[in-house]
């Protein structure tokens, strides 16, 4: 079982939606849609339901040409970031619906709706209406109409971006697994790298369009092949930098990136690149510190551990090791580094 | 408090002093109607109640007139519903200047329609029959059933019919057993403007009936005779003539009183 789209196109009056969009995507696997607000994540998900159809490409399912087939006849289900439930069904019904509509005999449908209930813990709720439900309880009954469905394709649409802190830790937690028992297609739709990285799975990187990188999570992460991909990846923002500041360490290098987390404050220590600049900003959640610096004309982003304050405009010097630094070329792509990078430059 | 009280009592008892007034009158003979002002009938009577249940010259006006009313209640609505539909869901060249161009309709007279709905009804044999009135009167009340269930399917966000989709609905399935709940509340405000307009006018109600259709505001409007006017009867006939507006309005309250808060009224 896997899901294919060849080099699909979607376009709205004057714009691009979609831009020659490949993926595969196999059975039982997670995949994680990175890609901040407008990259297409939504028309890309809508286009793999069958909700819309492409101007262009094809979709395969299981190597069958299902570019045309309308939705209802798909087995796919959706989770909508917006709770989305039928307003006068109580919570079975709602849960039900699609059981009800495939004619499933009501053993097998009461028996389907109470484990989705357990699995999501809703079964003191199966009376009530979804008005009379919080947000949380609200989105557990969209996902178990999803879940029950057993369809082969799953796809969230960044399902828990309206729900408190405390639930989305819980529930992001708990999806995986619950779809994973289906040997469905998972797709997962987020704007936040952190959440893709906690998900694991594989992940593709959307920008403006276009998939811009596709893998394994974690390898995505360690190595963006496209400046894009970098940015898309990084939470807060990539520090970038021209590549002209540091000769030499990656030949035919445009831009320089790294991330937050790997920029310290303090006199360099030999063998990492110092730079020196002035505090903007900081940010302090407690554990964390985000200190932003003014280097020049670009302003930079330190993770630091604990609360670290510094007054706004405090000269600074800060460094980060040349190993984390990524270079990419005038067209965003990756460049490998130097076999020895130069050993030190201020700025 | 109490000013603002009494501001409202007085305000209550000055709207409701007209229809006391009908009612007390419809109470009365004519001789005491004549005989000068009494603010309660001192020889109550039902006699005016009894003449329009008994003599169908009158009592088949309120027939003609209802039958009509819910043909064009039914015929707005059942038109009205799948037109909001592609109006709140679907782009298509035109749309919106043929969603403007409906309302105009409501802008025209009813005298302009008379003569050639009239001419028309007469030459298919429509006239004189309810379902004369009942079409003509779909031109107002279609345009303005349309108007005010597309603001309320509009609220209801386009994500249900996908799910819907997505859950293996047909639409007509969806449409039924979905969608015309969520609008419950707009089916019941569109209804009651349907009726309410189809009840009360009367030109194009009168132009088009002679004898079997009459309305019954035909009628009350031919209650002179040689031995003058026939007050008390007259009165009669108005307190019925309110009587279904306000059994309409005590049924779909609550939707109305929704309807206003939520929908386009």
């Amino acid at each position: 079982m896997s899901l294919v789209l060849q080099d699909v196109g979607l376009g709205v009056p004057g714009a691009t939606v979609l831009d020659a969009v490949s993926l595969t995507l196999e059975r039982g696997t997670l995949n994680v849609l990175l890609g901040p607000t407008l990259s297409g994540k939504t028309s890309l998900m809508r286009v793999m339901a069958g909700l819309d159809r492409p101007d262009r490409g094809c979709i395969l399912l299981d190597g069958d040409d299902v570019t045309g087939v309308p939705v209802r006849r798909r087995s796919v289900a959706m989770v909508y970031q917006q709770f989305v439930n039928y307003p006068t069904l109580s919570v079975y019904e709602n849960i039900a619906s699609p059981l009800r509509i495939a004619g499933l005999p009501r053993a097998e449908r009461d028996a389907r709706v109470a484990e989705a209930a357990r699995l999501l813990r809703l079964e003191p709720l199966l009376r009530r209406l979804p008005g009379q439900l919080s947000g949380g309880q609200q989105q557990r009954t969209a996902i178990a109409r999803a879940l029950v469905k057993r369809a082969s394709l799953v796809l969230l649409d960044e399902p828990l971006a309206n729900l408190d802190y405390k639930l989305r830790e819980e529930l992001r937690e708990e999806l995986p697994p619950l779809f994973a028992r289906t040997g469905a297609i998972l797709v997962y739709a987020t704007t936040e790298p952190m959440e893709a990285l906690l998900l694991g799975g594989r992940t593709s990187t959307l920008w403006e369009g276009r998939v811009t990188q596709s893998g394994p999570t974690a390898e995505v992460y360690r190595r963006p092949n496209t400046l894009e991909a970098a940015r898309v990846f990084s939470d807060p923002p990539l520090n970038e930098l021209d590549a002209d500041v540091l000769p030499g360490l990656a030949p035919g290098a445009a831009r320089l990136g790294f991330r937050a987390e790997h920029l310290s404050l303090g006199p360099p220590p030999p063998g990492r690149l110092g730079f020196e600049g002035r505090v903007s900003v900081t940010e302090i959640t407690g554990s964390e510190s985000f200190v932003h610096v003014d280097i020049g004309a670009e302003t930079w982003v330190a993770l630091l551990p604990g609360v670290v304050d510094l007054p706004p405009g405090q000269a600074v010097q800060v460094h980060v090791h040349p190993s984390q630094v990524m270079a990419f070329d005038g067209a965003g792509q990756f460049v490998p580094a130097a076999e020895q990078p130069m050993a030190e430059a201020v700025a | 408090m109490n000013a603002r009280r009494a501001i409202l009592l007085t305000y209550l008892l000055a709207l409701s002093l007209p229809i006391y007034w009908l009612v007390n009158m419809s109470f009365k003979t004519n001789t005491e109607i004549t005989a000068g002002v009494s603010l309660w009938p001192h020889a109550p009577t039902l006699a005016n109640y009894v003449r329009i249940f008994t003599d169908p010259s009158w009592y088949s006006g309120y027939i003609n007139s209802l039958t009509y009313v819910v043909i064009n209640t039914a015929l707005s609505l059942a038109c009205a519903l799948p037109a909001a539909y592609a109006f709140s869901r679907y782009r298509f060249l035109g749309d919106k200047h043929l969603f403007f161009w409906l309302l105009s309709n409501r802008m025209a007279p009813p005298a302009v329609f008379a003569l050639p709905f009239f001419n028309l009804y007469s030459a298919v044999g429509l006239f004189d029959t309810p379902w004369a009135i009942a079409l003509a009167h779909c031109l107002f009340n279609v345009p303005l059933a349309v108007w005010i269930l597309e603001g309320f399917m509009s609220a209801v966000p386009r994500e249900i019919d996908e799910t819907a989709q997505i859950d293996g609905y047909s639409f007509p399935r969806f449409f039924g057993r979905i969608f015309l709940p969520l609008i419950a509340n707009g089916i019941g405000v569109a209804a009651f403007f349907c009726f309410m307009f189809s009840w009360v006018e009367l030109l194009l109600a009168r132009t088009l009936t002679t004898v079997n259709a009459k309305p019954i505001a035909a009628i009350m409007t031919r209650t002179i005779s040689a031995a003058g006017m026939d007050w008390g009867l007259l009165a009669a006939a108005g307190v019925l003539t309110l009587l279904p507006g306000a059994l309409v309005i005590w049924f779909v309250r609550n939707h109305i009183a929704k309807g206003f808060a939520l929908g386009r009224v």
